[in-house]
């Protein structure tokens, strides 16, 4: 075994412990209760909160696909960055109200949500069945980050993240929301130093920025490094569609209801954009690769290629576990999301009467299936569909969008039948683009083009507004 | 439609989910609306000159935007005080 090989298994059976040891922590005085179990009892501070969400939202599948989107295409790759940007001005406004309203009627889920402020069963079954299908993709995803670091040790085969899969299900069955918060913190804080290690090669190997970003431009096509006229508004509908939907994935909104109180999620809109900051440096690692001279088979491995050739065995491993461990945290929270949509919203919804330790005992079971399904999909399918479900999965969270935030509004809203009926051409008119367009996010029109989420989140609101004049 | 679904006893929607925080505060919702000016006019932005520490106006124009809406959001959050 090599030494990387082996400080990369250290890292990774350490932060095993931990998720364990995570049931313990803060314990209640029982884990029976889907509150305690999938919201880690309502009670994360600010600073939990924002490890946690910075782990979860900040995943392994985002350092290493953004930066492999900017090797191959340049400044449009970039996009992630003003996204996860105007991403927070969002959240301070929508966040702080959709907790509180979380809080004072017990609700998990955004499912739990549409029903008690509308009423309709058909609505919150749309969410519910929305927000599960949009999160088995983005597991799955994350496992693709999780490979490519493994790929990157030289280690063959898929027992590995098998390995890893099989005892990350298992803390979180025990654990629930407690393991991926305590892990979350480890998880952070490796990535820091793993992204700063990539970054001291800029000025200590690769001759400053100045040069990173000329072999950029000589690596890239002509123009690479800034947009073309055509790619300004599809850059800047992606950025805005991807931010109005990050925080309604059942993953993020999972992290958000689980904190204490609504003053605490306005503090990490504040503090959360310091992972932006470090996201944009991450992004530039694509132009890194280029300074590099790295030619991967896969663009997917730029970053994992950065650390095995220019650092030592150890420390190659540790970054490399970073990502891995990068990739537990986000998973271990979308399965949870995903299983508290299930037990809520649709089990519960079945069989009336469930107590509240057999809705934790179901949900714990549910986000076994969940993560067991994801692994399958991504040992069996091509990564290809994992990307684009998940393009599919973003369109559709946002056509949860009307009903969660118009629920907000302290005056009538639009009837839960209206909200269903938007959601249901809003998924259509996305899932028609996405067609049209075979599977590309962003559909030409006129020598630009935008992207397809925002374009059926238009076509929803239209819906919904002439269905309330309809109806009023 | 799954048996129970439709039978499903709605809860009743709140007559008035966030009391008297309906109120919009119109310098607040001004230093949060600057980011979405400053981010999503791209043709603003989307040039070389003048760089930065090698970095060309595109990078470090959005870089610099990450800490100023952390700035804004922080005064926004003020007014409420």
């Amino acid at each position: 075994m090599t030494l990387a090989t082996a400080v990369f298994l250290a890292c990774l059976l350490g932060v095993s412990g931990l998720g364990f040891a995570a049931a313990r922590w803060r314990r209640p005085a029982s884990l029976d209760h889907l509150e305690e179990w999938g919201l880690g009892g309502r009670n994360f501070g600010a600073w939990i909160t924002w490890f946690l969400i910075g782990g979860d939202f900040y995943t392994a599948y985002t350092v290493i696909a953004v930066p492999a989107l900017v090797y191959a295409t340049g400044a449009f790759g970039f996009f992630a960055l003003p996204y996860a940007t105007i991403l927070y001005p969002i959240a301070y406004a929508v966040m702080p109200a959709l907790w509180r309203q979380a809080a004072e009627f017990g609700a998990v889920t955004a499912a739990d949500l549409a029903r008690i402020r509308h009423g309709h069963a058909g609505l919150e079954l749309a969410v519910a069945i929305t927000g599960i299908l949009a999160t088995m993709p983005y597991i799955a995803l994350q496992l693709v980050g999780m490979q490519a670091a493994i790929r990157a040790l030289g280690i063959a085969g898929d027992w590995p993240l098998i390995a890893a899969f099989l005892i990350l299900a298992i803390y979180t069955y025990s654990a629930g929301l407690r393991a991926p918060a305590l892990i979350a913190i480890v998880k952070d804080v490796m990535i820091w130093l793993a992204v700063a290690l990539a970054l001291s090669l800029v000025p200590l190997r690769l001759g400053g920025y100045a040069h990173v970003f000329a072999a950029a431009a000589a690596g890239l096509k002509p123009g690479g490094l800034l947009l073309k006229p055509g790619q300004m508004l599809p850059y800047a509908t992606l950025a805005l569609g991807s931010a109005l939907a990050a925080f309604f994935y059942p993953h993020t909104l999972t992290a958000v209801l689980a904190a204490r109180s609504d003053e605490t999620i306005r503090r990490n809109a504040i503090a959360l954009p310091f992972y932006s900051a470090i996201l944009g440096l991450i992004a530039l690692l694509g132009y890194v690769a280029h300074a590099a001279a790295l030619h991967p088979a896969n663009a997917n491995l730029v970053v994992p290629l950065l650390f095995t050739r220019y650092f030592s065995g150890g420390i190659a491993g540790f970054a490399l576990a970073a990502i891995a461990i990068g990739a537990l945290v986000p998973a271990a929270v979308m399965s949870i999301g995903a299983a508290n949509l299930y037990t809520r919203n649709i089990h519960a919804r079945l069989r009336p009467g469930l107590t509240p330790a057999a809705q934790a005992r179901i949900a714990r079971r549910a986000s076994l299936v969940v993560k067991l399904g994801a692994l399958m999909a991504i040992i069996l399918l091509p990564t290809r569909y994992a990307i684009d479900l998940q393009l599919l999965g973003g369109v559709a969270i946002l056509q949860t969008l009307p009903a969660l935030v118009l629920g907000l509004l302290p005056h009538a809203t639009p009837s839960g039948r209206v909200l269903l009926a938007g959601w249901a051409v809003g998924l259509a008119t996305g899932i028609g683009l996405a067609w049209a367009t075979a599977l590309s996010p962003v559909i030409p029109i006129a020598g630009t083009g935008l992207y397809i989420g925002l374009v059926a989140l238009a076509a929803n609101a239209i819906v919904v507004a002439s269905g309330r004049v309809a109806l009023a | 439609m799954p048996p129970g679904l439709g039978e499903t006893p709605a809860a009743p929607a709140p007559a008035d989910p966030a009391p008297g925080r309906s109120r919009i505060d119109p310098l607040a919702a001004f230093y949060l609306g600057l980011p979405f000016v400053a981010l999503l006019a791209v043709p603003l932005y989307d040039r070389r000159d003048p760089t930065l520490f090698g970095f060309p106006f595109f990078y470090w124009y959005q870089l610099a935007w990450v800490p100023l809406t952390s700035g804004l959001i922080y005064l926004a959050a003020r007014r409420r005080a």
